[in-house]
């Protein structure tokens, strides 16, 4: 055998191709994830992993439902109750569309050492539905006519409480008095006055108070905690919140169901220390629409979004607030506004700063809402070395003009366009998500979690957390401290709407400041 | 003859594409191998299409990390098969199959929402096209007339009649 020149040519001349090719190929992938890595160790943030609880052991923690209502029900089902007309949707549901996955979430949700032995609830057809779904062979589900039976019954350890809002602070604190453990759904309190009243007696009590912000356990705000822990965000002067909705369900008009009447709903139960108004039907299923039970925006949602933030910095009661709005979206009678804008001041809070020691100091929350439109506005920390996008994803943006940056910007590692970091937990996971509002909720991380890459309903990790303090012991993440926060901003809000002032904040003497002639409660509670 | 004076004929046309296509393939490959960040989940896990559970089930824990080394394996395979000209068949079959995978895995079929794609496909995509360019290498090796086959398969009579 013999090779020509031409031989080797012909046969060798693409070698210098692949060299070429694996030489390019490997610089640029291990300059740029040098550059990411740089950029990593220089940012030093900690993707959050879930905290590992100790096993809820002994006898079953006995808990009782009041209410059972929209989220009654959920509540129920994070605890590992679901209904069986909700397991047959749910099958239905799945055979339409295989991506639904709520059935099968729900079935692989690690089972708490729970029983549900009791229900309170002032419409029959709700509490019989408790007790045929959830009765086994060993317990029957006892039915009470109010709370204070049940809490009194000594068949029960806790209690989940999940009524209109002006229920929550008379039942949690009859409750923590009577050493049963509590879980309120939010806002904490219906008047300022309660709010007080459930402090003192929280903070007495040896029993467990949870507040229903379930997002707590949502790992990227956890990240994000530590985000900006670590300066990333430099001295943040701006955070801008929204509520978008622009359905029926989002603005509480839920469905009301055809076997409601005086017969089966207990009337004067409902009312409470609400004004006595004859029998009626929208007021029971949309409460929400109403101060006499609900507290709109204010209590509803803008909790939620104060909560989250609050999580995060941990900057508490705003100095001052100012909110107007109407109802300009939904005109049916209700009383609260369904278009909101507020402005909290936190005039001495600081995330940090990268500039001259004392150039910058102050803050203000801006929470805007409507329930005419949908368009997803995110949720934004705007501070003067980077941006950081809030929800189940995380992401953050250098700022041009950044100090902390400015290096980077100059040599082009960094780029105002270009993410710095970005945690997303579900990492593509394909989702299906039905309705508008869970939607609006999922995407602010109020659903759920992602660990390891499987959902986590959050509000199942809330409620775990809560029965983890009740058996082991330990600090909850949503306790008095953090309600009593939320509660007195969230009336802060109702308030300066209902006035048209700005409301202030006495931090050292732990009250709203005081306004001559002006009965707080009183204006909170009124119809107008 | 005139026909073989250093004429622009098929044989060059195809060894043309066989380099171009090998070179996507090794590019494709040695990004994946040098970023230890680099992984098909997402990619698998947002499958689309009849073959969806297929893909779902590759994004196992136990297996995506085999999925990922085969992957990379493949696309580094074909890659230098097809440009050096050696075993081109083998590689143009592999990344016939490759293709045929991604093409499945995200495919443009009008009532699937597209994700990430650049253009404006339907039914037939750039993947496709690179798919039916490897069945002309597969039926069609040029490695003996320009790639590493002319040395290693050097057999001059075969090579006479071929540039004949």
């Amino acid at each position: 055998m013999k090779w020509t020149r031409r031989d080797m040519l012909k046969g060798l001349g693409s070698l210098p191709i692949v060299g070429g090719i694996w030489w390019a190929g490997a610089s640029s992938s291990i300059v740029s994830s040098k550059e990411r890595s740089e950029l990593l160790e220089q940012l030093n943030i900690q993707p959050s992993l879930p905290p590992a609880l100790p096993i809820i052991g002994g006898a079953a923690i006995r808990v009782g439902i009041i209410g059972f209502g929209i989220r009654g029900e959920q509540l129920c089902r994070s605890l590992g109750f679901a209904t069986k007309e909700w397991l047959q949707n749910m099958e239905k549901a799945k055979e339409e569309n295989t991506n639904h996955t709520a059935l099968r979430d729900f079935l692989n949700q690690e089972k708490l050492n729970v029983q549900l032995v009791a229900v309170c609830d002032i419409f029959d057809i709700r509490a019989e539905k408790v007790i045929n779904s959830f009765s086994s062979d060993n317990i029957k589900v006892k039915r009470f006519k109010t709370h204070q039976e049940m809490i009194r019954s000594g068949n029960v350890d806790a209690v989940i409480i999940a009524t209109p809002d002006h229920w929550h602070a008379p039942m949690a604190i009859d409750a923590l008095e009577n050493g049963v453990h509590a879980y309120v759904e939010k806002p904490m309190t219906h008047t300022i006055e309660e709010t007080y009243k459930l402090k003192e007696v929280a903070e007495k009590s040896d029993a467990y108070l949870m507040i229903g912000h379930q997002h707590r356990q949502t790992l990227s705000f956890k990240t994000a905690q530590d985000v900006v822990a670590k300066g990333t965000l430099g001295h943040v002067s701006v955070i801008q919140t929204n509520t978008n909705r622009n359905d029926d369900n989002g603005a509480w008009n839920y469905h009301i169901h055809e076997k409601a009447n005086d017969q089966t709903i207990d009337w004067d139960l409902f009312l409470g220390s609400a004004p006595k108004i004859p029998f009626n039907k929208e007021h029971f299923f949309r409460w929400r629409k109403w101060w006499a039970y609900g507290s709109g925006l204010s209590g509803d949602l803008l909790t939620h979004d104060y909560d989250r933030l609050n999580c995060v910095l941990n900057m508490g009661i705003p100095n001052s607030i100012m909110a107007s709005g109407g109802i300009y979206t939904h005109i049916d009678g209700r009383n609260v506004p369904d278009v909101l804008q507020v402005n909290m001041e936190f005039p001495n809070f600081s995330t940090g700063s990268s500039q001259k020691k004392g150039k910058e100091k102050g803050m203000t929350f801006i929470y805007s809402a409507t329930l005419g439109n949908g368009f997803n506005r995110p949720t934004l920390l705007m501070g003067h070395d980077a941006t950081m996008e809030l929800g189940n994803k995380l992401t953050v943006w250098p700022d041009g003009r950044s100090t902390k940056y400015a290096d980077m910007m100059a040599s082009k590692k960094m780029h105002p366009r270009t993410p710095i970091f970005q945690y997303d937990p579900s990492s593509n996971l394909p989702d299906a998500i039905s309705s508008a509002t869970s939607q609006y909720f999922a995407d602010k991380g109020l659903m759920w979690t992602y660990i390891n890459g499987a959902r986590i309903d959050s509000t199942f990790l809330h409620l775990r957390e809560w029965l983890n303090g009740i058996r082991n012991g330990g600090d909850l993440s949503c306790g008095i401290k953090e309600g009593f926060d939320e509660a007195i901003t969230a009336h802060m809000t109702g308030l300066s709407y209902k006035l048209g002032r700005k409301i202030e904040w006495n931090s050292s003497d732990q009250i709203i400041k005081p306004i001559d002639g002006v009965n707080f409660d009183e204006v909170l509670l009124s119809n107008k | 003859m005139v026909r073989n004076k250093s004429k622009w004929d098929l044989k060059n046309s195809v060894v043309l594409m066989r380099i171009l296509i090998g070179w996507h393939f090794l590019f494709e490959g040695i990004v994946k191998l040098y970023n230890p960040d680099w992984t098909s989940f997402g990619y698998l896990a947002s499958a689309q299409g009849p073959l969806k559970p297929m893909f779902l089930a590759l994004t196992n824990d136990a297996i995506i990390s085999t999925v990922d080394m085969l992957n990379v394996g493949a696309l580094i395979f074909v890659g230098i098969t097809l440009i050096l000209g050696v075993f081109e068949k083998l590689g143009a079959f592999v990344g016939i199959g490759l293709l045929a995978l991604y093409y499945l895995t995200h495919p443009p079929f009008p009532w699937l929402t597209q994700l990430n794609v650049e253009g404006s496909y339907w039914f037939v995509n750039k993947n496709l096209i690179e798919l039916a360019a490897c069945l002309v290498i597969y039926q069609f090796p040029t490695g003996n007339y320009f790639g590493l086959g002319r040395i290693f398969n050097k057999n001059k009579q075969l090579n006479k009649i071929e540039e004949l």
